[in-house]
C-alpha cells in the first residue's frame, strides 16, 4: 500500500508540488498523467526518499522512505529512472544483476549473469547484448535494459517513469504487456508515469491527473473518458485551445 | 554601501555553509569506511586507475626535477665553493619535498579531476539516485574504495618519485657535472636519514587523501549539465592543490621544527 498524504515541494520559487494525495492498493496499478513539467518524475523521487518533501507524509507498506528505516523497503522496491540511469561503466548484464552482485543479495556471478540474461529476453534484448556497455546501445535499448534492471529482483512496487517513450509501438506495446502481467500475475504494485494514452488503457487499473501540484482528478480507467474536470478533458481530447497553456 | 555589506556577507554564508558540508561530507565518509560492507572489486579498480597509471606521470616528473636540482644547486654551491654539497642536497630536497608536493600535485591534477568528472556525471545521469535505490550506498561503493586506495598509493607513488628524482640528479651530476659516480651515490645515501624519507611518506598518505576527499565532494555535489561537470572538475583540482600546499607547510613544521 502506497499513502501519500498533502506533500508539498518547491524548489526555491517553483513551487512544484501543493498538497498532492494518492493511495495506491497492493496489487494494483496506478498511473500518473499529467503535462510536461508539472512535477511527476519528483513525485516518484519523494517516494524514494531522494527528494524530502517540504511537509507531508508518504507511506510505502507503513514505511517513511525518508527515515532511517527506508533500507528496509528499499530492498522490495525497483524504480525505472526517465533516463534510464544505467551506470556506464558496468557492461549491461552487471546492470541488469546489480543487486545480485553486490549487497545483501549477493549469489554467485554465474547465477546472477543467467538471471539477467533471462530478464533482457523478458525486455525484448538478446542475449549477446549482455557483454556491451550502455553507451553502445540505442536509446531504447538502454531503456529497456533499465526497465530489466527495475524487474530483476522480483520487488514488491515498482515505479516505471515513462517506460514506453522512445519506443516503437511493438516493442511499447511489449512493455505494456510485461507491465500488466507482473501486477496480474505476480501481484505487484505498480506507478507508471506515461504521456502514452495507449499505455495508460494497456496498464491501469487506476488513473490520477496532476496538474499546478494537486492532483486534479482520480479514478478507474472505465471513469476516464467520462469525467468532467476541464484540464483532464483538454488533456485527453490533446487540444491546444483551454485552460491548460502552451508556454510551460 | 548597504549593497557591498550584504554582497559581503553573503559570502561569508555561502562560505560557512560550505565548510559545513566539506565536514558533514567528511565524518559520513569516515564513519562508513568502518562498517561492512566493502567493495572490493571498486577498490583494486581504484588502485590501478589511482596508483599505477600515475606512475609515468610522476615519474617524468621527478626525473626533471631531480635533474634541474641538481643543476641549480652546483651553481648556487660553486659561489662558495661547496659543489661537493650538489648529492646530499638533492636527496634530502627530493625526499622531504619535492617528492611529495610535486608527487601531489600531479596526482591530484590527474586523479581529481577524473574522480570529480566521473562522480559528476553519474550525479548528473541520476546514477548516484540509482545506486541508493537499489540499496547499495554510494559513499560506500564510490568514495571509500577511492579514498584507501588513494591513502595506500600516494605514498608508494611518492617513494618511487623520490627514487628516481635521486637518479635524475645523478644522471645530470655524472654526465654534465663530472661528479665521479661511486662518490655521487654515496654522498647522496649517506647524508640521508630515515625520518626523512618517512615524512616524505607521510605527506604523501595525507595528500593522497585530500586528492580523492576533495574529487568525490565536489563530484557528488555536482550541478545539472556539462557546465556542472565542468565546475565540479575545476573546483576539485584546485582546492585539492591549494589544500596540498598548505598541509604541507603545517606538515613540514609539525615534523621538523621543535
Ligand atoms: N532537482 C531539481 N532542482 C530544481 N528544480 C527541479 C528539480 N527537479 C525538478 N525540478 C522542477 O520541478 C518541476 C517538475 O519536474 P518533473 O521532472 O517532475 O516534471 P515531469 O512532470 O516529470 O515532466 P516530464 O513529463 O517532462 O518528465 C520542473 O519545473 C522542474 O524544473
Ligand atoms: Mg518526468
Amino acid at each position: 500500500m502506497i499513502d501519500v498524504s498533502n506533500v508539498y515541494k518547491s524548489f526555491g520559487q517553483n513551487h512544484v508540488l501543493k498538497g498532492v494525495n494518492l493511495k495506491v492498493h497492493d496489487g494494483k496499478s496506478m498511473v500518473i498523467i499529467g503535462a510536461s513539467g508539472q512535477g511527476k518524475s519528483v513525485i516518484l523521487k519523494c517516494l524514494l526518499g531522494l527528494t524530502k518533501p517540504n511537509s507531508g507524509k508518504i507511506l510505502l507498506n507503513g514505511v517513511d522512505p525518508n527515515s532511517a528505516q527506508k533500507n528496509i523497503i528499499l530492498s522490495k522496491v525497483g524504480m525505472l529512472f526517465q533516463g534510464g540511469a544505467l551506470f556506464d561503466s558496468l557492461p549491461i548484464w552487471q546492470n541488469v544483476a546489480f543487486r545480485y552482485l553486490h549487497g545483501k543479495q549477493k549469489i554467485n556471478a554465474s547465477e546472477a549473469r543467467k538471471i539477467a540474461i533471462k530478464k533482457l529476453e523478458r525486455v525484448g534484448l538478446e542475449k549477446s547484448f549482455a557483454d556491451n556497455f550502455p553507451s553502445q546501445l540505442s536509446g531504447g535499448m538502454q531503456k529497456r535494459v533499465a526497465l530489466a534492471r527495475a524487474i530483476a529482483t522480483q520487488p514488491e512496487i515498482i515505479f516505471f517513469d515513462e517506460p514506453t517513450t522512445g519506443l516503437d509501438p511493438i516493442m511499447a506495446q511489449v512493455i505494456n504487456n510485461l507491465i500488466r502481467e507482473l501486477v496480474v500475475e505476480l501481484g505487484v504494485t505498480a506507478v507508471t508515469i506515461t504521456h502514452d494514452i495507449q499505455s495508460v488503457r494497456s496498464i491501469a487499473d487506476e488513473v490520477a491527473f496532476l496538474h499546478n501540484g494537486v492532483i486534479q482528478w482520480t479514478g478507474y480507467l472505465n471513469q476516464l473518458d467520462k469525467s468532467n474536470n476541464k484540464y483532464l478533458k483538454q488533456f485527453m481530447a490533446g487540444s491546444t485551445d483551454g485552460p491548460i497553456g502552451t508556454l510551460r | 554601501m548597504i549593497g557591498l555589506t550584504a554582497q559581503t556577507g553573503r559570502i561569508f554564508l555561502t562560505f560557512c555553509s560550505f565548510i559545513g558540508e566539506l565536514i558533514i561530507f567528511c565524518v559520513r565518509v569516515f564513519a562508513n569506511i568502518l562498517t561492512p560492507p566493502f567493495y572490493m572489486r571498486a577498490f583494486f579498480s581504484s588502485l590501478i586507475h589511482i596508483g599505477w597509471l600515475s606512475l609515468p606521470v610522476v615519474g617524468i616528473t621527478a626525473f626533471f626535477t631531480g635533474g634541474a636540482l641538481a643543476l641549480q644547486i652546483y651553481a648556487g654551491g660553486a659561489r662558495f665553493n661547496a659543489e661537493e654539497v650538489v648529492p646530499s642536497i638533492v636527496a634530502i630536497g627530493m625526499v622531504r619535498e619535492l617528492g611529495p608536493v610535486l608527487g601531489g600535485l600531479m596526482v591530484a591534477a590527474r586523479v581529481a579531476s577524473s574522480i570529480a568528472a566521473e562522480i559528476g556525471t553519474m550525479k548528473v545521469t541520476e546514477q548516484i539516485d540509482a545506486l541508493s535505490t537499489l540499496s547499495t550506498d554510494p559513499i560506500k561503493y564510490l568514495v571509500v574504495p577511492r579514498l584507501i586506495a588513494a591513502f595506500l598509493t600516494v605514498p608508494l607513488l611518492v617513494g618511487v618519485g623520490d627514487s628516481i628524482g635521486i637518479l635524475g640528479g645523478y644522471v645530470v651530476g655524472v654526465t654534465q657535472l663530472e661528479f665521479n659516480n661511486t662518490i655521487y651515490l654515496i654522498n647522496s645515501i649517506n647524508y640521508l636519514e630515515l625520518w626523512d624519507i618517512l615524512s616524505g611518506l607521510v605527506k604523501g598518505a595525507v595528500f593522497g587523501c585530500i586528492i580523492a576527499l576533495m574529487g568525490c565532494f565536489f563530484g557528488m555535489r555536482c550541478e545539472k549539465g556539462a557546465r556542472g561537470v565542468g565546475q565540479a572538475t575545476k573546483s576539485a583540482v584546485v582546492s585539492a592543490s591549494v589544500l596540498i600546499l598548505a598541509a604541507n607547510y603545517f606538515l613540514t613544521e609539525a615534523f621538523f621544527t621543535s
